[in-house]
């Protein structure tokens, strides 16, 4: 008795004879209009049937598909008998389609309970520490085997490693360097102002830097630049089959692509440390100069009074770590990446926050360490 | 079930997962010496798994891979690198070294397993480019090459140690038919120059009957073989509709 014609186009009428409910179906149904949804007119009082026609539907698409399968299935629910012997074949067959979709749905089988969810968690980190013993353990085997001499190191990569990581890092390295020693001077300048002391910002650049900023800075550039680099090339290389295609020639991809990277960053990386300290210096004796009146020979003799070998020793020993533990995280994150693209990126983010997380906390050893053996 | 004495490939009742969870158990099969061997199957039936787990890269669940009758599923990391040396792998992507030249990657294996002069490997390395109709590439990176050349590279890499078994993972894959046909006859000239074991993992049924010798279908629902034999007559005798409706989609229909 409603009718309720839709401004695009899609019409439904609904008219009751008998106890009969006809429903008849007109104009266009297309998706992209917005078409009547099941009901879309009043419900009479218990139908006990239904019938459907479509003689007047200009046009349709899956739109009247899931008209007809919500039609078909509110009749199922409440028990009606729902004729649809007047609609076209193709209707028909595709209702019944949808309408078996509709049964068949797949259950969302990504959700599980909580129980799963933690053990399936405490199974991924069980895995994911054997994975990272058995890379440190092929690490140190592949490595003692280097140092007896009974397995050769591929020159060729690890020099252009070092290239890439050392020599190639120094701008960025210099920059960063340069201003965190300006930085320093700044902020040490604030305090040692109210005594009259200026001239210590040399002793506070000094040591901070060597001790401290100078390793530290490097292994924090480099764990962006290059250990992201390591985990995003070697994660393209297991995704494209190039590491199994390495296992299956019995070469241990430890041996062939971790060794020399890591090499490379042990060695360039106490340089680079060094390097940085002297930048930082620099920086410090700029901002000395140009805002503190401090001659620059003033600055670096009241430096030498406080800053020794050992001081630098100190910075050399963490930039060697730093750099083990930059090369490591990368190449491991890299090995252990997923073989797609996604997998990739992963691997390069969670291999700098593995890398600064342990530098910061080997930093953290260290300054306790070397408090109590009093170097 | 073949009765030579001599299998060069014994697999006994291997079992092998893909992410936990069971993909194949009880196959058995064997491989004669020369002999061109297709592991057929529709996708997502463990054809590469099963690959994957007898050349060593999955650990199968249970079971025994034997190469010319030495085990290689027990075997110690030492005698299996041994065993390594002795096949070569064809991976889907050709999985060249993409750092390396076309001339560093199959001269790498040789740099490996041989103590032969810097300018003998790279005269080896043409020489074996030159067999796959690649002569002239060994300065090209694998980037400056279509995915036809780059098998094909693949393939002189796999060839580069003269290995006993050569091991190809859906070699048609990805390319054009020609492109592909050239392939296969590659495949059989290896076998019959080198008399090379030759294990193919392919679902490219023109492949299948224009070089296969003989053929294992692997089915996903019963996890393991439902069909052994040469292809004609398995396509011809076989009364499971699957191994029928795979293979004769255009096999017999073209006889």
């Amino acid at each position: 008795m409603q009718a309720t014609p839709e401004p695009t186009g899609a019409s439904v009428t609904a008219r009751t004879d008998g106890s009969v409910l006809e429903i008849r179906l007109g104009g266009p149904w297309r998706l992209e209009s917005r078409t009547p949804r099941w009901p879309s007119f009043t419900l009479p009082e218990k139908p006990t049937a239904v019938r459907i026609r479509a003689d007047a539907v200009s046009q349709w698409d899956t739109s009247l598909v899931v008209y007809l399968g919500e039609a078909q299935q509110w009749c199922g629910t409440s028990g009606i008998d729902c004729d649809i012997q007047a609609l076209p074949d193709k209707m028909r067959a595709l209702s019944g389609q949808f309408l078996s979709s509709l049964r068949t749905r797949g259950r969302d089988e990504h959700s599980r309970s909580f129980v799963v969810e933690v053990g399936l968690a405490t199974r991924e980190t069980m895995a994911h520490v054997r994975g990272l013993l058995q890379f440190v353990g092929e690490f140190w085997i592949d490595t003692t085997r280097l140092v007896r001499g009974r397995a050769g190191l591929r020159w060729s990569d690890t020099v252009g490693e070092m290239q890439k990581c050392g020599a190639m890092a120094l701008p960025i390295v210099s920059l960063i360097s340069f201003l965190v020693g300006v930085t320093l001077a700044y902020s040490g300048a604030i305090v040692l102002k109210r005594f009259g002391g200026e001239i210590w910002v040399s002793d506070l650049i000094g040591v901070a830097m060597t001790r401290e900023m100078g390793a530290l800075m490097a292994a924090v550039t480099l764990s962006g630049r290059t250990g992201a680099a390591y985990a995003v090339e070697i994660g393209s290389m297991k995704a494209n089959e190039e590491i199994d295609a390495l296992s299956t020639l019995g070469i241990s991809p430890v041996r062939f692509l971790v060794i020399p990277r890591v090499f490379a960053l042990v060695l360039m990386m106490p340089l680079l440390a060094m390097y940085a300290n002297c930048l930082g210096v620099l920086g410090g004796m700029a901002v000395a100069y140009t805002t503190l009146d401090i001659p620059p020979t003033a600055y670096w003799v009241e430096m030498l009074t406080i800053v020794d070998l050992q001081d630098v020793l100190v910075g050399v020993i963490k930039a060697v770590v730093f750099g083990l533990i930059v090369g490591l995280s990368g190449c491991l994150r890299g090995l252990q990446s997923e073989r797609d693209a996604a997998g990739v990126g992963n691997a390069a983010t969670s291999a700098v926050v593995t890398s600064i997380l342990l530098i910061i906390v080997a930093d953290a050893v260290f300054a306790v360490l070397f408090h109590v053996i009093g170097l | 079930m073949s009765s030579d004495a001599n299998p060069a490939i014994e697999v006994t009742d291997l079992a092998c997962s893909y992410d936990e969870k069971l993909v194949l158990d009880g196959v058995s099969f064997r491989v004669r010496p020369a002999e061109i061997f297709f592991v057929i199957g529709g996708s997502g039936c463990g054809k590469t798994t099963l690959l994957r787990n007898m050349i060593g890269l999955n650990t199968p669940v249970r079971g025994e891979v034997r190469f010319n009758g030495r085990s290689f599923t027990s075997a110690d990391s030492k005698s299996r690198r041994e065993m390594l040396r002795t096949f070569g792998m064809l991976f889907q992507s050709g999985a060249l070294w993409t750092s390396l030249t076309l001339g560093e990657n199959i001269a790498l294996p040789l740099e490996e397993y041989t103590s032969l002069p810097a300018d003998e490997i790279r005269s080896i390395a043409a020489f074996k480019l030159a067999q796959v109709g690649l002569e002239g590439y060994e300065e090209h990176y694998p980037s400056e090459l279509s995915g036809g050349m780059r098998k094909r590279a693949g393939l002189a890499r796999a060839l580069a140690l003269d290995p006993g078994i050569v091991f190809f993972d859906e070699p048609s894959a990805s390319l054009d038919p020609v492109t592909a046909r050239n392939l296969d006859r590659l495949i059989v000239q290896v076998r019959d120059t080198f008399g090379t074991t030759i294990v193919v993992v392919s679902h490219d049924v023109d492949s299948i009957f224009g070089i296969a010798d003989r053929i294992v279908m692997l089915d996903r629902d019963k996890r393991g073989i439902i069909a052994e034999g040469k292809p004609s007559e398995v396509a011809r005798n076989s009364d499971n509709p699957r191994v029928v409706e795979f293979l004769t989609r255009r096999g017999i229909g073209a006889e």
